[in-house]
């Protein structure tokens, strides 16, 4: 190697874990807060805390009520997610394969939906489904996430069974199937990587989403965004818990990504490309 | 029979889908619509009012400065996070033996939703940044970056790009990786420096991924809310308040239904247009391969 492509090298090293330094530090402050009392906090944030207490944890783990809202977020999002795979696979496959003028132009719909921001319908929304909401709000929500995130859903889906020839489907139905064990059976299973995008990108979706939930959901059927938020904003001034309740706050998800890193970055770009 | 058949074939497969969809999407969009032409309080409408929910709209000095903002933030946080986010492709796609790891990093604040990164920043912003600068007296930092609307502008900015960045970056590697090796090879052979290669072979080539960013970010630029709610509240003094927190406010708040709601049409209008715009010039960059 010659000199100058090692010190390319090198300043790439150096760039490069600056950087990762700095995204990953606003993290690490508020870890290293919350395990300090308020007044340590103000005295130098910066600082390791030289007694650890936990007490920061307890006090945020039951005022935000963390495990009635991550119970909520994990319901939500595991109900909603997999009634979006089960629909959209099975729109999109029947779009892909039944080629007439009406398809497509539901197609370019639901292509086009994609565009709207939910701020542009948001107002007429909630006047309109406010019974409904007030009958089972958690229900309505997983009902809302369908409704906003089959079309993206559906497109990726779509992208994918094109690749797959028809010759599979005609096979299975020369067998015997009906179209329905011929979807599930078949074509349903040889969708692995492209369900796994569209279970990461509708997932982390879903769980951070905020707006949504802030229109539609009471104190009882809180997730863990709204209940971070509401926590926050009463408890800001004891600077240790709110950052306890920031750590909690984080380490699902987190926790999930460390586990499953490979099919989020690859899902991603699975989505990214279509 | 032949069409008996195929109805029920739809029915099997895209029935439910398409009713949700309906109902969740096509019919409040319609609606919303609708009630911008008319005397809708929120409840009910007695008569067709014309264009007066826009005219007051416009006549409405916080939604010409809510618009300023918005446009300010939009093309700032555009540039700023995807030459971040090409950076860090960059980084992470050279020979380096721990590309992997810290990709794992650059990704993490996109997990974590905008309220809760909104909220960590509060913290270090109006807090930790305050405490450590009457500590070591840095005259910035005196002041929190929150209460000034000019600084609170570049905070938002830095919030977004460190969130978004990680995003964008995959979208990035995923081009990247995407040119062929015999190219690359090609160039070098002839001598082409690093930087000449990068502009003239690299770019070009994987032009899809900045039409897909590009897109991403600057729909995201115009829908932002949650770190915007979380960070400033739109304060000081409703200054900056981003478009969708504004028609929140306006609605929910203020309960003006009418001139929200066309606020919100005419968000959907821009948002439509500057995309339309933004996709159909970078297609025409785009190499056919």
């Amino acid at each position: 190697m010659s000199t100058r492509a090692r010190w390319g090298k090198r300043t790439t090293f150096l760039v490069g874990y600056t950087l990762a330094f700095a995204y990953v530090f606003p993290f690490f402050l508020v870890f290293v807060n919350s395990l300090k009392l308020k007044y340590d906090i103000l005295a130098n944030p910066l600082a390791i805390p030289l007694s650890i207490t936990w007490e920061n944890f307890q006090q945020a783990y039951t005022k935000m009520n963390f495990f009635r809202s991550l119970t909520n977020s994990i319901i939500i999002t595991v109900f909603s997610v997999s009634l979006l795979i089960i629909f959209s696979s099975m729109l999109a496959y029947y779009l892909a394969r039944t080629k007439t003028k009406l398809t497509k132009y539901i197609f370019l719909v639901l292509v086009a939906s994609m565009i709207v921001p939910f701020q542009a319908l948001m107002i007429p929304f909630m006047a309109r489904f406010a019974q409904f909401v007030s009958w089972n709000n958690r229900g309505a929500l997983i009902f809302f996430y369908i409704g906003f995130g089959v079309a993206l859903s559906t497109f990726l889906y779509h992208g994918f069974i094109s690749t797959i020839p028809t010759e599979i489907d005609e096979a299975a139905s020369i067998d015997g199937a009906s179209d329905m064990v011929a979807f599930w059976k078949i074509i349903f299973p040889m969708m692995r990587p492209i369900t796994a995008t569209v279970a990461i990108i509708n997932a982390l979706w879903i769980w951070n989403d905020f707006l949504l939930p802030r229109l539609v959901l009471t104190n009882e059927t809180q997730t863990l965004p709204l209940s971070t938020y509401l926590f926050y904003g009463q408890y800001s001034i004891e600077y240790g818990q709110a950052m306890a309740g920031l750590v909690l706050a984080v380490i699902p998800i987190v926790i999930f990504y460390l586990v499953l890193q490979k099919q989020f970055i690859s899902g991603i770009s699975q989505g990214a490309v279509k | 029979m032949k069409s008996a058949r195929s109805m029920k074939r739809f029915m099997k497969f895209a029935g439910v889908p398409l009713a949700i969809f309906s109902i969740v999407l096509v019919v409040p969009f319609v609606n919303g619509v609708y009630y911008t032409f008319t005397d809708w309080d929120g409840f009910e409408t007695t008569k067709l009012v014309g264009f007066s929910n826009y005219a007051e709209s416009f006549q409405d000095p916080t939604f010409w400065s809510t618009l300023r903002f918005t446009a300010l933030f939009v093309v700032v946080s555009l540039v700023l996070v995807n030459a971040v986010a090409f950076g860090l492709a960059l980084i992470v796609t050279s020979k380096l033996k721990s590309a992997n790891f810290l990709r794992t990093f650059f990704f993490v604040p996109n997990l974590v939703g905008g309220v809760v990164l909104g909220v960590i920043w509060q913290f270090i912003f109006n807090s930790a940044i305050v405490a450590l600068a009457n500590k070591y007296d840095w005259e910035l930092f005196k002041q929190s970056w929150l209460q000034d609307t000019n600084k609170a502008f570049w905070a938002l900015i830095i919030v977004t790009v460190w969130q978004s960045s990680g995003y964008m970056m995959i979208v990035y590697i995923t081009g990247l990786i995407s040119i062929e090796n015999d190219v690359l090879e090609a160039s070098q052979i002839d001598g082409a420096s690093p930087l000449r290669t990068l502009f003239t072979i690299k770019i070009p080539l994987m032009a899809q991924a900045f039409t897909i960013a590009l897109f991403l970010t600057l729909r995201g630029g115009f829908m932002a809310y949650d770190v915007n709610v979380a960070l400033t509240g739109g304060g000081p003094f409703r200054t900056t308040e981003l478009i969708s927190l504004h028609i929140f406010q306006d609605a929910f708040a203020n309960g003006n239904f009418g001139t929200g709601q066309s606020k919100a049409v005419v968000m959907f209008l821009i948002v439509a247009l500057a995309a339309l715009v933004q996709v159909t010039v970078s297609k025409r960059y785009e190499v056919q391969r």
